[in-house]
């Protein structure tokens, strides 16, 4: 069986074209049964030590999977997962089609410079309400930035663009406060030094994440207790 | 805090007004004439004094000051050594630079952060010459100097930073007129985890901890399992501080690996680590080159394993030596050059330290 497995990676990335080279992984577009599909592939990072490279490349296939799942489940929109090679450590995901990254969007609204702040605002708000729902099911994504929403574009004139949660290779799940807390201060320092002058927004997204989780009282204060922790011991 | 404040304001208030009036009159001037800038340097263990002139390194003197094994160096003790040998230094800084006060055009000196007690001290000589000299003052950030420094040696044009030291552990890149932190340590630093795991296994401090676990880790060889803790693009290293702390004389007592592996073991790890948040901020701000600073920044196993992401990214891995990857002199004049040049200087009585100062607080106006 794992044989078997191990042989659909090499097929399926033969005609394959690379997308993207990711935070940690290659990304391939191709098709699975006439759909676009898309390979994520953890090649091995030969700068770290084989024993070190195995261990988080395996964990971060099977967390990616397991969280995927479990978000799918709660209703968080995040790719489909069609299958795993856990050999080659291949994740083959549904496409998001003629999706656009946050980061990509904010920062073409920031440019563009015509007084869009609403839409910003929706994003703000869309962010602060899936990572309600997403915390409120203890899975902590551990790699919150911009490059990891998805908007899907060409929707009606109008309609705004649904968000799609991708890379949950850092996620797991947990119920602490501290560890949502910390999710959220990843999220804020990446959001902040990506997007200039966005403290506002940023606000914002932290209000309607707190009117929107049930037990999001606690993680505020422990989002406010890390840069001190940073701070007193730097 | 209000008074506290207030006094920024207006600090920043006065300091825009002064630049604004001498700053035409500087372009004007400068068009011809070099600039020569002296830095001084000692927010940590390390003196140092930097001549610079346009870009050239006249001279850039530093002693050290170390402790025995099984200790770090405490603030009073520290200023201490740096208050006995900084007259040396600054003469040997001005010989070998062959020049005279009267050559030198502004005295730049680290304003934070850093420990309060070495700061202080070397701040307080910085002004005393510039009063002496009668020549303008300049505080700088202690990181904005490895930034600038970095740039000048390897002419990495605007490079993703990874800026690794005893107190300092960050990933960052340049937008809209300010070094942003993408990622950083969310405890201590990785200089400190090193420093530490050295007192526990009373590694000696000479030259530095960081030196002689690189020395030690090339007769290691078999790799230890330690917690390895990325959060996107910060990292922590107290988890795996504790843990080497809890279990090192355990597995040495027992014969189960050397101090040599454990050294390896560590480097391997934290090494990981920081490459990998590279390599995140990298994918993030789809950047193609590295510049790594700071002291950690000379330990050759760290160049190499960021070589090799570079290579497999398609990027560029830009790096320093010793000289001037560990604090120095000439980093703070190079910095304070570039700020010079752009029109900024330090009133008398705005020259004090602050042992917080945060990359991101300063405007980088002397870049597009
Ligand atoms: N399912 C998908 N549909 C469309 N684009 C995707 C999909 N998954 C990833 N991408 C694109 O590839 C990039 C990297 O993927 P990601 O899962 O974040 O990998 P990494 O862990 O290497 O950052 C994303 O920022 C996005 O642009
Ligand atoms: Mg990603």
């Amino acid at each position: 069986m794992t044989q078997e497995k191990s042989l659909a990676a090499p097929h399926f990335l033969s005609n394959a074209v690379l997308i993207k080279q990711g935070a940690e992984a290659r990304v391939y577009r191709t098709e699975f049964l006439g759909k676009p599909m898309i390979v994520k592939e953890r090649f091995p990072k030969r700068y770290r030590h084989p024993a070190l490279d195995e261990k988080l490349t395996h964990r971060r296939t099977v967390q990616e999977v397991r969280s995927i799942l479990r978000c799918r489940k709660a209703g968080i929109c995040a790719p489909v997962v069609y299958f795993v090679d856990y050999i080659s450590h291949c994740i083959f995901l549904e496409e998001i089609m003629s999706s656009l990254t946050v980061r990509d969007h904010i920062a073409s609204i920031q440019q563009s410079g015509s007084c869009k702040e609403q839409e910003l605002e929706y994003i703000a708000d869309r962010v602060g309400q899936i990572l309600a729902t997403m915390h409120d099911e203890d899975v902590i994504h551990g790699d919150l930035t911009t490059s990891n929403m998805l908007l899907r574009c060409g929707l009606e004139d109008g309609d705004m663009e649904d968000m799609v949660i991708i890379d949950f290779g850092l996620s797991y799940i947990s119920a602490l406060p501290e560890d949502k807390g910390v999710d959220l201060y990843v999220l804020e320092k990446a959001f902040l030094s990506t997007h200039p002058n966005t403290e506002a927004l940023f606000e914002r997204l932290l209000k309607t994440y707190a009117a929107s989780s049930k037990k999001s009282s606690a993680v505020i204060k422990k989002l406010d207790e890390v840069p001190q922790l940073t701070l007193s011991r730097n | 805090v209000v008074p506290l404040c207030l006094r920024s304001m207006g600090c920043r208030h006065k300091n825009d007004e002064h630049s604004w009036d001498v700053l035409s009159f500087r372009r004007l001037f400068f068009s011809a004439a070099m600039t020569v800038v002296i830095g001084f340097e000692g927010s940590a263990n390390k003196i140092g004094i930097g001549i610079i002139r346009d870009g050239v390194v006249l001279s850039n003197p530093r002693r050290t000051y170390i402790t025995p094994p099984g200790q770090g160096f405490m603030p009073s003790d520290t200023a201490r050594h740096h208050r006995a040998v900084i007259l040396t230094v600054l003469k040997e800084a001005l010989e070998q630079a062959g020049l005279k006060p009267a050559d030198i055009d502004c005295v730049a000196y680290t304003k934070g952060p850093g420990m309060g007690a070495p700061l202080v001290t070397v701040a307080l000589v910085a002004r005393t010459v510039a009063q002496l000299w009668g020549k303008p003052l300049l505080g700088v950030n202690h990181c904005i100097g490895h930034i600038e420094m970095g740039r000048l040696i390897t002419n990495a044009n605007n490079p993703t930073v990874l800026y690794v030291s005893g107190g300092n552990t960050q990933v960052i890149a340049y937008s809209e007129r300010r070094y942003r932190i993408f990622g950083e340590t969310i405890d201590i630093a990785v200089g400190n985890c090193l420093d530490r795991f050295a007192r526990v296994i009373k590694i000696s401090n000479d030259p530095s901890p960081g030196y002689n676990i690189e020395q030690m880790a090339k007769k290691g060889s078999q790799y230890v399992e330690l917690p390895y803790a990325v959060k996107g693009m910060d990292v922590s290293f107290s988890g795996i501080l504790s843990y080497i702390e809890e279990a090192a004389h355990k597995m040495l007592s027992s014969g189960q690996c050397t101090a040599e592996d454990l050294c390896f073991s560590l480097q391997e790890t934290v090494f990981s680590m920081l490459v990998e948040i590279t390599e995140r901020a990298m994918a993030h701000c789809g950047s193609h080159e590295v510049l790594i600073v700071g002291g950690v920044g000379c330990n050759l196993r760290l160049q190499e394993m960021m070589g090799v992401m570079c290579k497999e990214r398609g990027a560029k891995l830009f790096a320093t030596d010793e000289r001037f990857c560990i604090d120095n002199g000439a980093m703070i004049a190079q910095a304070g050059w570039e700020m010079f040049r752009a029109g900024h200087v330090t009133d008398l009585e705005d020259s004090w330290i602050t042992q917080r100062y945060r990359t991101d607080e300063v405007e980088v106006t002397w870049r597009d």
